[in-house]
């Protein structure tokens, strides 16, 4: 059996996995998107795994464990993005760049927290 | 045990106790009573030490007494003591000189806030240089020379409130260590020639192996510390300026410690010098300019104790010459001699400057001190008389026993100076003039020096007739007239002097009482003019009588030395035997037969030949005819002025200050900015700059951190393509 198709799905799933990483907005489908990068990987440790007649099967091994990563991981990221989307009424990547500095490329300047209301204790001090 | 370097181990421990001594009661403030005698007592048990080690020694060989300091695996360091006649001899003129000081001090100094740690610094100096006399090693000879430098920065600060007395005793520190550097090179090399630092290996090396290598360079070298000691050319500035300290530590540097140093090593390792004549040549000439700059210099001078410290500069030239000369013997019966006559001059110079408030001879000069100073006048009369070489004081002595070595050395008569050789005549000639010279000039000064302090100017019997001023005022204007163009203070003396009569007239009867405390009517305007000296507010005089016993003391002592000390060296071989000969041997006829000594027999005589007599005395008559004519051809102005156009170069001490400053000073200075701009602008430019270079990369990668994370995959991706790409296609 050729490893062309399987290689080259593979490639393709890599490239929309890629594409999606990068260019949407919706976190949900980056996390999606990842996914795709991983499968692509299973994919290819897979196809080679059976290639080379992995007498051990690592490439198989290697799939389930990443397999379950993946679960974990995608668990964990619809966690921060239910997080997010809960705070801010939204679940656009782009719009969650509070932890970038001021003045940076392309970035407005963002609007310096109020700061709290000094405290009794505070007054008491500067009395 | 009996054995005189035993003992002359101990002596320099007895000032060095007292100087530990004072410095605990300095700190603790408390005992203060207890000073005075704390710092006499040691230093004249330690004199009488130094006649107990001299009599001990007698006219024997030379003993050593040492210990093993370290072994250093090369040559090996040794404390110890080795006495022969010439390190017996100096001790007791350290000793006799350092008593006489610390006794004068006593009330010459109890006024002082600080004359404890004064005491204690001069009970360090003498023992410094006790150590420097005694020491068998020449590395225990350096630590004592350098102490000294130190005690010497100190003292010569002692009133560091003045800005004249900080530079100074910066610049006499700074001038002799210059000297020192080479000192130290010199004795490395003598001492890695003969394989020890123990004099007598180092002597003897260059008895048998003559003057070349190691010898040679260290002897060359060691002028430079010699030099600076001794305060020759071109390190001799910085002894004028130590007059900023107090009048007795100029004593005590001047006779017996700090100054003598120089020449007493070479006296020590004088065989070094002998095998090495360019060593002698340059000895010689900076001698020879020395002494006779420096006695014009003295001429010149209108502070007393500035001519007093020139006249010593000279002299000590007078010392190097005949060592160069070869007399090694005259130049240290000169020491000897010059220690007690200069000691007892600043220590009457300490009275008179105590008494009348101020230094200045032109100011002097109307004090009529001789009838107030009756001590100090006879005995300045005679420290005075031995400077100038008059019979039958001291000075006239050793001063015409250097001559005689000079005029033998220049015709090369006269017995062998030694085995080694006499040095060339060409040294002898040169010696013999500037001994010439120096001896006229110096009986110049003197003279003037002597008329300036004790007989005013302007005596009647020496100017044209004048009709008697009719009021002191006017007399007091008449006096301003006379002195002034001679002073040549210009318009604001006579400002002074004007303003002081106009005040003497407001108030007749003030003037009128000086005039007749100064004493007899022909002096009434001199009287009106000390008026006007003390309206200048030169100082505070000190009133009453004299001055104590403990400074009058040490004089008329010292004043006796002077007067008998000079015979000692009259007959045949009482001094030179004593002084044994140059390698510590004593001289012994057996020994001089057997051909075992540096100096022949013949050698061994500080008697002058006839000629050479004659002729210094014939240029000490020339000198005092000189400046009385001087005194005659123009009553009531300073004899100096006969120096001509020489007269202001010469009170500058021949501008030899700029000519240091333009050769040492300014190089130094702008090597030191070159340093500092190194540092400042191309080391720190580094550094600044890397700082500045993180700052700005910093700068620019935060700009980068827009927290969009997908600009940082699309960063990442990008990175990962280009590596991938590089690696596939670099291949």
């Amino acid at each position: 059996m050729h490893a062309v198709s399987p290689l080259t799905l593979a490639a393709l799933l890599f490239a929309v996995g890629v594409y999606g990483m990068l260019v949407r907005r919706n976190a949900v489908a980056v996390l999606m998107a990842v996914e795709l990068l991983l499968n692509a990987v299973n994919l290819n440790l897979v196809t080679f795994s059976a290639l080379l007649r992995d007498r051990l099967g690592m490439g198989q091994v290697f799939t389930i464990f990443l397999i379950t990563v993946a679960a974990a991981e995608t668990g964990l990221g619809l966690a921060i993005v239910l997080m997010l989307y809960r705070n801010r009424g939204t679940a656009a990547i782009d719009d969650a760049r509070e932890l970038g500095e001021d003045g940076a490329l392309g970035l407005k300047r963002l609007p310096s927290p109020t700061p709290p209301a000094a405290s009794e204790n505070d007054k008491a001090v500067a009395k | 045990m009996s054995q005189a370097s035993t003992v002359a181990l101990w002596i320099p421990l007895l000032p060095l106790a007292s100087a530990a001594a004072l410095a605990a009661v300095s700190i603790t403030e408390r005992g203060r009573k207890a000073v005075p005698a704390l710092a006499v007592v040691p230093t004249a048990a330690a004199a009488v030490l130094t006649f107990v080690v001299l009599f001990g020694h007698g006219t024997g060989a030379a003993t050593e007494s040492r210990v093993r300091y370290a072994a250093t695996g090369g040559p090996e360091l040794w404390l110890g003591a080795r006495v022969d006649g010439l390190a017996a001899l100096i001790a007791v003129l350290v000793g006799v000189v350092a008593t006489a000081v610390q006794l004068y001090s006593v009330t010459y100094m109890a006024h002082e806030e600080r004359y404890t740690s004064y005491t204690a610094l001069i009970s360090l100096f003498t023992a410094a240089m006790l150590v420097v006399v005694y020491s068998t090693d020449l590395l225990l000879l350096l630590v004592g020379w350098e102490v000294m430098g130190a005690c010497s920065y100190f003292l010569i600060g002692h009133h560091w409130e003045r800005p004249e007395a900080r530079s100074a005793s910066i610049k006499a520190f700074l001038v002799t260590k210059f000297g020192d550097v080479p000192f130290l090179l010199g004795i490395l090399f003598l001492a890695h020639g003969a394989g020890s630092f123990r004099v007598e290996p180092i002597v003897q090396h260059a008895i048998h192996q003559g003057g070349h290598g190691y010898t040679a360079a260290g002897a060359i070298l060691l002028i430079g510390g010699v030099m600076g000691k001794s305060a020759q050319i071109p390190l001799q500035t910085w002894l004028p300026d130590a007059m900023a300290g107090p009048t007795p530590i100029s004593a005590l540097i001047h006779a017996a410690t700090m100054v003598a140093a120089g020449v007493y090593v070479v006296a020590r390792l004088y065989p070094v010098f002998l095998v090495t004549p360019a060593a002698l040549w340059i000895l010689a000439i900076a001698a020879a300019l020395t002494a006779v700059t420096a006695a014009l210099s003295a001429f010149a001078q209108r502070d007393l104790k500035r001519i007093l410290a020139y006249s010593t500069v000279s002299q000590l030239a007078l010392m190097v010459a005949a060592l160069a000369a070869g007399g090694r013997d005259a130049a240290v019966f000169h020491l000897m001699s010059h220690g007690g006559f200069k000691a007892l001059l600043f220590l009457a110079a300490g009275v008179v400057i105590h008494k009348a408030g101020t230094g200045n001879v032109d100011e002097l000069n109307a004090h009529g001190l001789r009838r107030k100073l009756p001590v100090t006048f006879v005995t300045t009369t005679i420290g005075l008389a031995a400077l100038a070489g008059l019979p039958p004081f001291s000075g006239f002595f050793s001063k015409e026993s250097i001559a005689g070595v000079a005029y033998e050395t220049a015709t090369q008569s006269g017995p062998a100076k030694s085995v080694l050789g006499t040095p060339p005549s060409g040294i002898g000639w040169l010696v013999l003039i500037a001994t010439l010279l120096t001896g006229l000039l110096t009986a110049a000064y003197c003279l003037r020096t002597w008329w300036m302090l004790f007989v005013p100017l302007d005596r009647v019997w020496l100017r044209r007739d004048r009709k008697a001023a009719e009021t002191p005022a006017e007399a007091a204007a008449e006096v301003a007239k006379t002195i002034v163009p001679a002073s040549e203070t210009g318009a604001a003396a006579l400002e002074a002097l004007v303003a002081a009569s106009e005040e003497a007239k407001s108030e007749p009867g003030a003037v009128v009482g000086v005039g007749a405390g100064a004493g007899t009517g022909v002096e009434e305007g001199t009287g009106a003019g000390a008026a006007a000296s003390a309206g200048e507010g030169a100082g505070k005089p000190r009133t009453g009588p004299e001055a104590p016993l403990a400074e009058l003391g040490p004089l008329v002592v010292l004043a006796a030395i002077t007067t008998v000390f000079g015979f000692v060296g009259l007959n045949h071989g009482w001094f030179a035997s004593w002084l044994g000969d140059a390698d510590g041997n004593a001289y012994r006829t057996a020994a001089a037969e057997a051909g075992k000594l540096i100096q022949p027999a013949d050698a061994y005589r500080l008697s002058p030949a006839p000629l050479s007599t004659l002729l210094a005395v014939l240029a000490l008559l020339l000198g005092l005819a000189l400046v009385f004519s001087a005194l005659r051809a123009k009553p009531g102005t300073d004899p100096n002025r006969v120096l001509g156009l020489l007269r202001r170069p010469a009170r500058e001490g021949f501008h030899a200050d700029d000519l240091q400053d333009a050769v040492a000073v300014r190089p130094v200075q702008l090597a030191a900015d070159a340093v500092v701009f190194l540092d400042a602008e191309v080391v720190d430019g580094y550094v600044r700059g890397s700082g500045t270079a993180s700052r700005a990369l910093g700068e620019g990668l935060r700009r980068l951190q827009t927290g969009n994370v997908q600009l940082y995959l699309t960063g990442v991706l990008t990175g990962v393509v280009v590596i991938a790409a590089a690696l596939g296609f670099g291949r």
